[in-house]
């Protein structure tokens, strides 16, 4: 009887199934609330919503294109700098710097990292911005003020600050994985293109990038995703004016910022519920370029 | 293209390269520097043991934002770090190698790519909305949401590396799969997933937006669940955006007081993540 006992089956788990599954309908919660929030503007505007750039809570108008432009735009210019560069650092990390470099400088970059984005957007408000509106933007304006993005007055705040504070941003999130991705070539590769007599930059662009090409371009997708939804930062230095405006100077607008500014003012239910759809769009375009970088990321990494 | 050519361009590149390093090295010292020189002055007693003062009157702290954070920090502990771990747990023992797995991983890879204003809004209409105001509650769940998937990933590939003799010598003895996994598996990654929790710590230590609409920031000391109450990234956030030259200040010395609590956490993780990997036992043998 005792060993009877003994043998039967160890009772199954129940406890893990259950956190994980939570895990995932979280995610599932998430997009339920989102949606159930913002159907009173969905009802109220439709399609429209995402094309007409009138936001106007006093006639109950919304809509939402400023701030697609401003979150578009600001991320752009942060992926334009900020790819070569993160890029080119992680070329540095793993094949460039002398061995002893290599620790401090990474762990510089995920000190970077580490840095809260609030404390961003206090060095963008007090120190880079009054130093593009002094230096920077006087410059471009006098250099490639035939251009139409550098033109009209310079406030240090708007577009050319905000792309550039997520430009510093983004760049612990590009580096750190493309410098894993840029690890994984194969040894037998490097040394194979190093035999045919080329030189370290031949190797590098002609057998490192390409062989690491879909997860770098899924590291940059990432980057993009962060920049996207960066808040705090943004909001302090993008200017808080909705407008859309072909000048890197202008103020302008993301669709974090106004979130950030204008929810807990938000009065009525269709003003909350226009902004909670903000959110919704906001979200639906991070998950898209979520999934796919992680796919071209793990392309790679297997 | 002959051989000199073809070096000159090497080199440039070379100075590329090194200037890219060079220039985010740049950056990096830029914000830290103004960080500790325009914080370190303002750096005083009463920065810890007062509450802020109205403006004009000269003085006061961010104490009651310092308390607020290490109590948002806790209740977002009581949330993530047991879900996430459990979940990490899951994954390493159940999840292997089968479409589940992958897919939750896969979930759990998405959830961090949330923007965390987007968690923001989730908590508010899920605590706030259905409690009638803004509380420490509303913010302890949405920082502990930012938590998991960090905890998760981390205790995830730590238990991976676990080895697996160990795994089938305690599942040898007779123990079933919940039994090894909790008190054989788990004790076995624990500095590992003690690296995870601070460092998911320290992420969101730091996080503001989420808090904008859910902790809302307080003037005053509160310890209620059901009230709001203050964090040091938001006092930033109100400081910096007021014109006052006082505020400002006080702005960059809590800028300086927060860096250094990340830091301190963050070089804590690795301390821990290095006597880890030299712990008990050696690793993949």
């Amino acid at each position: 009887m005792f060993f009877f006992f003994m043998i039967r089956r160890p009772p199954r788990s129940t406890l893990f199934p259950y956190t994980t599954l939570f895990r995932s309908i979280l995610v599932l919660l998430i997009i339920y609330e989102l949606a159930v929030g913002s159907l009173p503007a969905i009802k109220a505007f439709g399609w429209r919503f995402l094309f007409t750039s009138k936001w106007d809570p006093v006639t109950k108008q919304f809509g939402a294109l400023t701030f697609i432009f401003g979150t578009l735009v600001t991320s752009a210019l942060a992926i334009l700098l900020a790819a070569p560069l993160g890029v080119g650092l992680a070329v540095y990390l793993v094949e460039i710097a002398p061995k002893k470099l290599r620790g401090p400088v990474s762990f510089l970059v995920d000190l970077l990292a580490a840095i809260p984005s609030v404390v961003y957007g206090l060095w963008g408000l007090f120190v880079m911005a009054p130093w593009l509106q002094r230096v920077v933007e006087p410059w471009l304006a006098r250099n490639f003020g035939w251009l139409p993005f550098f033109q009209g007055p310079a406030y240090g705040v708007g577009i050319l600050a905000g792309g550039l504070i997520l430009t510093i941003m983004i760049l612990p999130t590009i580096v750190s994985i493309s410098r894993e991705v840029i690890a994984t070539t194969p040894r037998s590769l490097r040394q194979a293109v190093y035999a045919l007599g080329s030189t370290r930059w031949e190797m590098i662009k002609g057998a490192m990038l390409p062989y690491a090409r879909s997860g770098i371009t899924g590291a940059v997708m990432l980057g993009l995703g962060r920049a996207l939804g960066e808040t705090m930062a943004i909001t302090m230095v993008i200017g808080n004016r909705p407008e859309i405006s072909t000048s890197l100077f202008a103020p302008a607008q993301t669709m974090a910022s106004l979130i950030a500014n204008e929810f807990t003012e938000a009065t009525y239910s269709l003003y909350i519920s226009s902004l909670v759809e903000i959110g919704l769009v906001l979200f639906a375009i991070t998950i898209i370029l979520n999934i796919a970088a992680r796919l071209l990321i793990s392309r790679i990494a297997r | 293209m002959n051989i000199k050519k073809r070096r000159i361009i090497n080199s440039i590149m070379n100075y590329l390269f090194t200037l890219a390093a060079l220039s985010v090295v740049l950056v990096l010292g830029l914000i830290l520097g103004y960080v500790v020189w325009q914080g370190a002055p303002a750096l005083n007693i009463h920065l810890f043991t007062e509450l802020p003062k109205p403006v004009g009157e000269a003085g006061g702290g961010i104490a009651n934002s310092i308390v607020g954070t290490i109590y948002l920090i806790v209740l977002a502990s009581l949330i993530g770090i047991p879900i996430g771990v459990l979940s990490g747990v899951y994954l390493a023992e159940y999840g292997q190698n089968k479409r589940f797995g992958e897919a939750v991983r896969f979930l759990a890879d998405v959830l961090s790519g949330i923007p965390s204003i987007v968690v923001g809004i989730f908590v508010y209409s899920l605590i706030v909305l259905a409690m009638g105001r803004f509380s420490a509650l509303a913010g302890g769940v949405a920082l502990g949401i930012l938590m998991i998937p960090t905890i998760t990933r981390s205790t995830d590939e730590v238990l991976k590396l676990v080895p697996n003799s160990i795994r089938e010598a305690a599942l040898g003895l007779g123990a079933s799969r919940w039994r090894t996994a909790l008190t054989v598996i788990l004790p076995a990654g624990l500095s590992g997933i003690f690296t995870g929790i601070i460092l998911a710590i320290a992420r969101v230590a730091g996080e503001t937006a989420p808090l904008l609409f859910t902790a809302l920031g307080n003037r005053f000391w509160s310890a209620s669940l059901d009230q709001p109450i203050a964090a040091i990234p938001l006092q930033i956030f109100t400081y910096a955006t007021s014109p006052y030259k006082d505020w400002h200040a006080k702005a960059w010395a809590g800028s300086l007081v927060l860096i250094l609590m990340i830091l301190v956490l963050s070089l804590l993780a690795r301390f821990i993540a290095g006597r880890g990997a030299s712990g008990r036992f050696k690793m993949g043998n």
